[in-house]
């Protein structure tokens, strides 16, 4: 049994945790902000989907991996990008298309990517990279290693037939796959129910006995504490799972889709911004005596830093150059063997 | 040497790189208990063991996918679609990811894989299984596309493919997999990117790949009876072309005709066409013709399938004319 003072050392320890979950989710928080003040400034071409509302099922569920775990995502990737552990400068620099950015600006938005943290995509097509993530696991068990493979995807790649067939090779095979529906309620303007005959995601599951939970997005504690399930599911001997959290996008669905409108009211999206995840988790770990205003205040003074650094950076690196056109399209050529 | 099947010679390939390399493995429908649909991976299942040969649902989509992401993450995977006509349901994995993850990741995430299978007509299959879709990939920058002709090359070729670090195409003649030929034992290697001259000759080129190699063979026997003598190109890969073996036959002929299976509306030869016009027009004494499948759906009936065929008399009549024969 732990003494006194050990518990009390672990409790520190967790709490340090705790508050740097608290600092994450206002880091993205506030990096998407300044993105989309940024693209209104036309410095981010493109597309640009943002996280802002979802931001505990990035931190809380990658919170729970190991570093060499290993992630897939969509095209709404700079959250869980910057909660594996990326810098809001090579972030931002690669929102910028610039050299320094994180997939050398040859990327952009959608396609963020950071091989030393097994950070394998931002992927653009809805659905396309889930069978990624089945065939990641599939190479984990065929090394006989004990990472695990996690993939997020919304609710309306569910639709696609990439993912009943992705979540039926890992269910035929026990691949250590978790399989994370970020179910924000819409595929960009069409909400849940007018695209699936089944609301209830996490049921899909069943179709392939595979491990499900339904968990609450806004919540950080409740995601943490179901990844952290589906964790110790997918090491060895390992077991996949589908999470669905339900999760809610407080703004468009781009930058070129206003926060309401044709398919939700206003009345809607302010009921749902009381649920805010930043909230919710300040005050629980307020109330719990980890953290006061103060606290709170300066952590959010620190990322807005943070994020301002991490723009004039993106802003004075420089473009990449024109002979990058045509490197990367093929690997480089080896010594014949 | 000894004398093999295009299918055998395959097998050969594929079970030296999966003894020669553990992150080699081969993935697919009927692959392992059933032994291949074409029997390419036969008894492959006995000596690797289902770990390495892995039989799969019918999910082209997703097996292709699965494929990707090990790659991604190191391995070495050759993935079989019990034909190309399949792989259409897998395109997205194929062009939307493997094709370009090296570039969007900013060179940071590689795809060593091979896909293949049989490709084009057999016989009297019908529209949706009769189909060659070697230019609709060798349009894709990322990807090589290799479509062997002989036993030899399909083993040489399909063991650099399985060495190659880029995604690789690699269509097998689904009319070959029956035929003869010498191939060199163990370590035998034909380089991506090189086409070779099958028979050398003087007046004109016939430039070929995969199943046309043959027609173009026959065709440059009956040209022989008439006094004319045709070199017969193998291009063996689409994708890199071999621009320098192209200059070096059609600057010697300065007549050339292309015969391909596919359809002829942007069809690969087409590709080889403007090459050769940007590259030695000046050495040019004739138009280039193209010989290529008809413009339609393939048909059922015997008869208007053979018309839809590229075929050696329409070969010799292409040559005829650019020689102005006739």
């Amino acid at each position: 049994m732990a003494t006194a003072r050990t518990s009390r050392k672990a409790d520190t320890k967790l709490a340090e945790k705790y508050r740097f979950y608290l600092r994450q989710m206002l880091l993205i928080r506030r990096f998407e902000e300044k993105a989309g003040e940024a693209y209104s400034l036309g410095k981010i071409g493109g597309f640009c989907h943002l996280y802002i509302g979802q931001e505990a099922v990035g931190v809380g569920c990658l919170s729970q991996l190991r570093p060499d775990d290993y992630l897939t995502t969509t095209y709404r990737d700079h959250g869980q990008a910057l909660a594996r552990g990326m810098t809001a400068r090579a972030v931002m620099a690669e929102l910028f298309g610039k050299a320094t950015g994180c997939s050398r600006g040859k990327g952009g938005s959608m396609h963020l990517f950071d091989a030393s943290l097994g950070f394998l995509g931002g992927h653009g097509i809805v659905g396309g990279h889930i069978p990624l993530t089945a065939g990641i696991g599939f190479a984990i068990k065929y090394r006989q290693q004990d990472q695990v493979s996690v993939c997020f995807f919304g609710e309306a790649a569910v639709n696609n037939g990439a993912f009943h067939e992705a979540l039926n090779m890992a269910g035929i095979w026990k691949l250590p796959c978790i399989f994370i529906c970020e179910n924000n309620r819409y595929g960009m303007g069409t909400a849940l129910d007018r695209a699936t005959s089944t609301w209830n995601i996490s049921e899909r599951a069943a179709s392939y006995d595979m491990a499900r939970e339904v968990v609450d997005g806004q919540d950080l504690g409740e995601v943490m504490a179901a990844m952290d399930r589906a964790v110790v599911r997918a090491r060895r001997p390992a077991q996949p799972t589908l999470l669905e959290i339900r999760t809610y996008r407080f703004v468009g669905h781009s930058m070129s889709d206003p926060i309401h409108g044709h398919y939700r009211t206003k009345e809607e999206v302010e009921a749902h911004r009381k649920r805010d995840p930043i909230l919710i988790w300040s005050e629980r770990l307020k109330s719990e005596g980890l953290i006061d205003d103060a606290g709170i205040e300066q952590f959010d003074t620190e990322v807005k830093a943070e994020v301002q650094d991490a723009y004039d950076f993106a802003d004075q690196s420089p473009d990449p150059e024109p002979g990058e056109l045509y490197t990367d399209v093929y690997a480089p050529v080896k010594e014949s063997a | 040497m000894p004398v093999m099947t295009y299918r055998d010679a395959l097998n050969a390939a594929l079970r030296e790189e999966m003894a020669r390399d553990p992150d080699v493995f081969l993935m697919g429908e009927e692959v392992g208990v059933y032994q291949g649909a074409y029997k390419v991976s036969r008894g492959l299942l006995e000596e690797f063991g289902p770990n390495r040969i892995v039989d799969t649902p019918i999910t082209e989509l997703g097996f292709a996918g699965v494929g990707v992401g090990a790659a991604m993450v190191g391995l070495r995977p050759i993935i079989e679609f019990m034909t190309w006509n399949f792989a259409l349901l897998a395109i997205d994995q194929i062009i939307n990811t493997a094709a370009k993850i090296r570039y969007m990741s900013g060179g940071q995430v590689g795809c060593p894989i091979v896909f293949r299978g049989p490709a084009g007509a057999a016989l009297q299959l019908g529209a949706q299984h009769s189909q060659c879709f070697e230019a609709m990939y060798a349009h894709i920058p990322g990807l090589k596309v290799i479509m062997p002709a002989t036993p030899a090359d399909a083993k040489g070729l399909l063991k650099s493919a399985i060495r190659d670090d880029n995604p690789v195409v690699f269509m097998e003649g689904e009319m070959l997999y029956n035929t003869k030929g010498e191939v060199p034992e163990g370590e035998h290697i034909v380089p991506i990117g090189k086409a070779e001259v099958k028979r050398a000759g003087e007046h004109v080129s016939l430039i070929c790949y995969s199943k046309t190699v043959a027609s173009c063979l026959k065709a440059a026997e009956q040209l022989e009876a008439e006094g004319v003598s045709a070199e017969v190109l193998d291009l063996r890969t689409i994708r890199p072309l071999d621009l320098e073996a192209l200059f070096t036959s059609v600057s010697k002929t300065h007549r050339a005709v292309i015969a391909e299976e596919g359809w002829y509306f942007a069809g690969a030869g087409a590709q080889v066409v403007d090459e050769l016009q940007q590259g030695i027009f000046d050495e040019l004494d004739a138009p280039i013709l193209r010989v290529t499948g008809a413009d339609v759906p393939m048909p059922y009936n015997k008869y208007l399938e053979k018309a839809a065929k590229t075929s050696p008399e329409r070969i010799v009549a292409a040559a005829r004319k650019v020689l102005y024969l006739e």
